[in-house]
């Protein structure tokens, strides 16, 4: 089966259009929860600037492999990974790698927007504190408005920047948290389903803002939506039951797909 | 004798609210059975609505009666005696009539009565005996009306179930009424007897006087001290003693909840969790004497090795047995804030990058600030409001001081002097505890309610 993954990922990459360098690599990474196996060799790129999205069922671990790319899954005490990731090259499970450092260059946005019970100011303005990036009020002040700014959400908020955070709405919040992400400026911006709370509205402000961001980010997002996934994203890769069933441009994945299995999750089959 | 009876008449009524509960559900089963589907409530509603409706009727006269039988009765008596008697008695004298009139009844004779005496302790004797069965015979008959009324209104489409609910809920809003009754009864002999206190004693000699000396001359040849009542070092003796107990408490408490939440695996957690609780359960009089046997002394042992005198009942001596006693209010509250903080928050500033430290300092605590505060209050008046330790190791002298090396007393110690012994309640010694105790009821009830809203207003924030 990894052969056949393996050759599938080859074809895919033969197929590319336009090939970005490569900015994260897993390479045959193996992800432990206890006794369980929640990832089985999975080898991916991800290319900069580009928008990559990581589709398939509940529990094929595409959530898993994403919190794999800034080592959030340190956070929980069973975990184990093997295999390996790399940023630029450098791998980040190094024990020479600082964690704090590496999710500085590797943000992320999470399912359910969850700003800090802060004012909207405070909670871009935490990121650039902890890691000492303005020395003046001035800077930060700048700091934030950009941030604001490139998440599209300045114009809502100019007037209330010292009101919490927790009273915007829900596409708001979600878009705090993504400038909040942004603040730090990072080179990577994992997104973890990060509609899913949304409703149809907020949903498309995100995604635009998603297309903008791929300027300047590369961008890694888990979705349950094949649609969201068609739109946003340049490549897909196709997760199922811990396997990396396929990856490749989008348009390929979803006009003529390799596998039997992407196409009838992608038709609504199953999942 | 009366008291039998009464106790006799509550178990007839008891008894007779069993028989309506089978008499309602054997009716309704029987409707049940020529009527299916139809009958409204389930039989045991039914029987349940006669019971109650039975039982309480007769229950609540039963109660008033005996409320109101004995006031009656003595008016009664007082109007019976002669008028030479009487005329012109103040009321303590009366009172005394109707103490020896009720002696003589029970057959307590101590002197020879008067013949007026007598025959007033005979009418009492048997207005006691009229009384009490007039008592039994009307709830009695009650209870049996009761029961016939509920049996005729018993009927298929009766809704018995709703209206047993209601009287249910009638019984519920009186529990809660009776906790606020005697809460407003406390306010309310509190502020009479403090009133009286400021009659004798100006307020604000209380409030602002400077100087605590209560001992005054009970009878007109002790030589004892004129007595002074400005209470300010009282309080400031209170205020000292429940800072250092939280200059104590609140560290190790939070320090504590920090560590279990944040860095404890479930083993550790296991072990440290319950052996805090247990600090909760031990009664304060234990740790009055660990404060008196142990602390004061080791205390007094390592001033003296530095050169400093330490007075025995030493401030710090108290507030620091003090503070050990209220570590678990803290360390569980602000356990509960830190754990009710959602993961998201934590994994939201480690995903920007941020230290555990700077997790917890700038994320997860301001975040949980206001059930930390909250926590922090009801330990301030937990504090405020202990007495047994304070007793045992606080002094007794009331000195105006900062100085936590000092013995300085407390507004509960005072209380508790003030009404040991001998006391007269028209003299201001005893009436100055009933001032103390409003001043301490009224800032520990603020503290509760202030501590109680902070908490509440947090809880709302993460549902």
């Amino acid at each position: 089966m990894n052969m056949l993954t393996d050759a599938a990922v080859e074809t895919a990459l033969e197929g590319a259009p336009e090939s970005n360098a490569v900015k994260m690599r897993g390479n045959k990474v193996n992800v432990f929860y206890g006794e369980k196996q929640a990832l089985f060799d999975v080898s991916l790129d991800v290319r900069e600037n580009q928008v990559t999205a990581l589709i398939g069922p509940s529990g094929c671990g595409k959530s898993t492999f994403l919190r794999c790319l800034n080592r959030m899954n340190d956070t929980i005490d069973i975990c184990s990974v093997k295999g390996e990731i790399t940023l630029d090259g450098e791998d980040i499970y190094n024990p020479r790698i600082d964690v704090v450092e590496l999710r500085a260059r590797v943000g992320m946005v999470f399912q359910k927007p969850n700003p800090f019970p802060k004012s909207i100011y405070e909670n871009i303005a935490y990121g650039p504190r902890i890691h000492g990036l303005a020395s003046a009020k001035g800077d930060l002040d700048g700091i934030v408005e950009t941030s604001l700014q490139k998440a599209g959400l300045f114009n809502e908020v100019k007037d209330r920047l010292h009101e919490p955070g927790t009273g915007l709405s829900g596409g708001q919040q979600q878009r705090l948290c993504i400038a909040r992400a942004i603040a730090v400026s990072p080179e990577v911006i994992l997104m973890d389903e990060p509609c899913s709370a949304l409703d149809p509205i907020a949903t498309a402000r995100v995604e635009e803002l998603i297309d903008e961001l791929r300027e300047n980010y590369t961008i890694v997002i888990v979705t349950h939506s094949m649609q969201q996934a068609a739109r946003v994203s340049q490549r897909t890769a196709m997760f199922h039951l811990g396997n990396l069933v396929e990856e490749g441009p989008t348009d390929k994945m979803f006009t003529n797909p390799e596998d039997k299995r992407t196409q009838d999750y992608i038709t609504g089959r199953f999942g | 004798m009366q008291a039998a009876v009464t106790g006799y008449l509550f178990l007839a009524i008891l008894a007779l609210s069993f028989i309506a509960f089978y008499v309602g559900r054997t009716t309704a089963n029987r409707f049940v059975a020529e009527q299916g589907a139809d009958v409204h409530s389930r039989p045991i509603y039914h029987g349940a609505f006669a019971a109650v409706w039975v039982g309480l009727p007769a229950l609540v006269l039963v109660l008033l009666w005996l409320l109101f039988q004995g006031s009656i009765i003595d008016r009664l008596l007082l109007a019976s005696l002669p008028a030479s008697l009487t005329e012109g008695a103040s009321a303590s004298r009366l009172s005394l009539y109707l103490s020896e009139i009720k002696n003589v009844a029970s057959g307590r004779v101590f002197s020879e009565p008067s013949p007026e005496v007598i025959a007033a302790a005979e009418r009492y004797q048997s207005w006691q005996m009229i009384a009490q069965w007039a008592m039994v015979v009307v709830a009695l008959a009650v209870a049996a009306l009761a029961l016939y009324i509920t049996r005729a209104r018993m009927a298929p489409r009766f809704r018995a179930r709703q209206s047993f609910e209601r009287t249910l809920d009638i019984v519920m809003i009186l529990s809660a009424v009776a906790a606020i009754l005697v809460t407003i009864g406390i306010i309310v002999s509190l502020t009479y007897e403090a009133i009286q206190f400021f009659r004798l004693v100006p307020p604000q000699e209380f409030f602002f006087g400077l100087n605590w000396e209560p001992q005054i001359a009970i009878r007109e040849d002790q030589v004892a001290g004129t007595g002074a009542f400005g209470a300010v070092p009282v309080f400031t003796g209170t205020l000292l003693i429940a800072t250092i107990a939280l200059v104590v408490a609140v560290p190790i408490g939070l320090f504590s909840a920090v560590y279990l939440v944040e860095f404890a695996d479930d083993r550790i957690r296991g072990i440290v969790k319950p052996i805090l609780e247990i600090l909760a359960g031990v009664p304060t009089v234990v740790y009055g004497f660990f404060a008196v046997l142990t602390v004061a002394p080791a205390i007094r042992q390592a001033g003296g090795l530095m050169g400093i005198g330490i007075s025995p009942n030493s401030a710090l001596a108290a507030g620091a047995v003090m503070g050990i006693m209220i570590i678990p209010f803290i360390s569980s509250l602000s356990d509960d804030a830190l754990r009710a903080v959602p993961q998201s928050m934590r994994d939201g500033s480690f995903a920007m990058g941020a230290t555990r430290a700077e997790t917890i300092t700038r994320v997860l605590l301001p975040a949980a600030l206001p059930g930390i505060v909250g926590g922090v209050l009801l330990a301030a008046s937990r504090a405020i409001g202990e007495t047994m330790i304070v007793v045992m190791a606080a002094g007794l002298t009331a000195t105006l001081t900062a100085n936590p090396l000092n013995g300085v007393t407390t507004v509960t110690v005072q209380i508790v002097t003030l009404l040991i012994g001998d006391t007269a309640f028209d003299n201001p010694k005893t009436l100055s505890a009933f001032a103390l105790g409003l001043v301490l009821f009224v800032v520990t009830l603020c503290l509760n309610v202030l501590a109680l809203r902070i908490v509440r207003r947090y809880r709302e924030r993460y549902e």
